[in-house]
């Protein structure tokens, strides 16, 4: 129960979420009307991502001041479920945005950094696949890991000057904040942020522990 | 240190005066590519958009960098390299690199821009600045292209990895280039690109950092 509490968490929350978050009551707003309720699905996605490499880098880190195996697959079982919540992020929102905006990809901030960060893990991926040598692999790609991630930041704070962003809340645009006086939003959208988070570091754990056996099992053979 | 920096460019410049034909290639290389671009746009002197012009020259020069520089790790053999490995100090070996790659990639931009300029017309109006861009755009790329060849060297399909490694990471200056040439380009006055320029600085800087910090857990391997 102690060590499993983020699992039980993850559960009610996202149960609650679903259910919630499709008959709950949400403010009229023009051009997004119901589409609003994307906020509780594509906007925790990014956050989740953000949280799960953000763990990788530490991980690659560690792994280099110690060279224990063990963060190496830590570091590359959070990129991968990172890469994930990316990947359903961007689908999420171009369905959104083709419905609301008209376009499935505009050129838009937020859309070019996203599409940059998963360009680098992507990369990250083919970069640990070149590898024979299982310790040369997790040195250089914790090294890249790190390199990419340091460039990633100064991206993300440049963007913004080639345009405004066409996001809600963004560039002029109205967000929730002002209309959601009643805080009908609010409560499904934090526990949907915790809730999605949760369940990726939980797909992460069985996917670190899948790993450690898998290796447990070739070094007995 | 500075003595070890200084005798290791010292090796890298008579090593490639040695084999004249590699600098002669890469001069050969940015030729051909810039006569490739101006048989393919068909244009006659001046024709072009200002915006194509300038984007098409960055461009132009990204790949030469990558050419250039993507042998830095390759060209001597595994044995004279552990010999080197022996007597220099890691930071003293990517902090040479790195002002190696500079300097070459200077000769080649401003090679380049030269020919650029003859072919395809110049429509710049302050070529003081754009020249300092282009000085920017040499450091920039050789000391982030120098740790990414590092680390692209040690796997096996190297030069496909060197382009996925390193176009995610080289926008962020990419970027900045681009605007502080267009602003050049458009003879606006030059406190416009103050900002910019100091961005890259930083981004520069934090390359450098990072380089040293990282290189010499690339150098082990």
């Amino acid at each position: 129960m102690k060590k499993n509490w983020y699992k039980y968490l993850s559960v009610i929350f996202l149960g609650y979420v679903i259910i919630w978050g499709f008959l709950g009551h949400i403010p009229r707003q023009p051009v997004l009307h119901e589409t609003a309720r994307n906020l509780y699905f594509h906007v925790p996605m990014w956050f989740g991502m953000f949280s799960l490499l953000s763990v990788s880098v530490w991980n690659s880190v560690q792994y280099l001041r110690t060279s224990n195996m063990l963060y190496d697959t830590k570091s590359a079982e959070y990129a991968n479920s990172g890469i994930l919540f990316g990947i359903v992020g961007i689908m999420t929102g171009s369905i959104w945005a083709r419905y609301t905006w008209g376009a499935w990809w505009t050129n838009d901030v937020k859309l070019n950094g996203a599409a940059v960060g998963l360009l680098i893990y992507f990369a990250y991926i083919i970069l640990r696949g070149s590898f024979n040598d299982e310790q040369q692999k997790a040195r250089i790609s914790s090294i890249y890991n790190i390199f990419a991630v340091a460039l990633l930041i100064p991206l993300l704070i440049v963007l913004p000057r080639i345009g405004d962003s066409l996001h809600p809340g963004n560039g002029g645009n109205p967000g929730f904040k002002p209309m959601d006086t009643q805080h009908t939003m609010r409560i499904v959208f934090y526990p949907a942020c915790i809730g999605w988070i949760c369940l990726g570091f939980w797909i992460t754990n069985l996917r670190i522990r899948l790993k450690n056996l898998e290796q447990i099992h070739q070094e007995n053979n | 240190m500075l003595k070890e920096i200084k005798a290791l460019i010292e090796k890298e410049i008579r090593l490639e005066l040695r084999q004249k034909y590699a600098l002669s290639g890469m001069i050969l290389y940015v030729f051909s590519t810039i006569y490739v671009c101006y048989l393919s746009f068909r244009l006659k002197a001046n024709e072009m958009d200002k915006i194509t012009w300038n984007t098409l020259f960055w461009i132009i020069l990204l790949f030469t960098a990558m050419n250039a520089i993507a042998k830095s790790f390759t060209q001597e053999r595994f044995g004279r390299l552990l010999y080197q490995y022996t007597l220099a100090s890691p930071v003293g070996i990517i902090l040479s690199k790195i002002a190696y790659n500079t300097l070459l990639m200077l000769v080649l931009a401003l090679i380049g821009f030269g020919v650029y300029a003859i072919i395809m017309g110049n429509p710049v109006e302050d070529i003081g600045y754009y020249l300092l861009s282009i000085v920017l755009g040499a450091v920039g790329f050789a000391s982030t292209l120098t740790m990414v060849a590092g680390i692209a060297s040690k796997a096996e399909n190297s030069a496909t990895l060197m382009a996925i490694l390193s176009f995610p990471i080289i926008i962020p200056i990419l970027i900045m280039l681009l605007k502080i040439s267009k602003n050049a380009l458009d003879g606006l006055d030059r406190s416009n690109s103050l900002d910019e320029i100091l961005t890259l600085l930083a981004i520069d800087a934090i390359v450098l950092v990072l380089s040293v910090i990282l290189f010499p857990f690339l150098w082990r391997s």
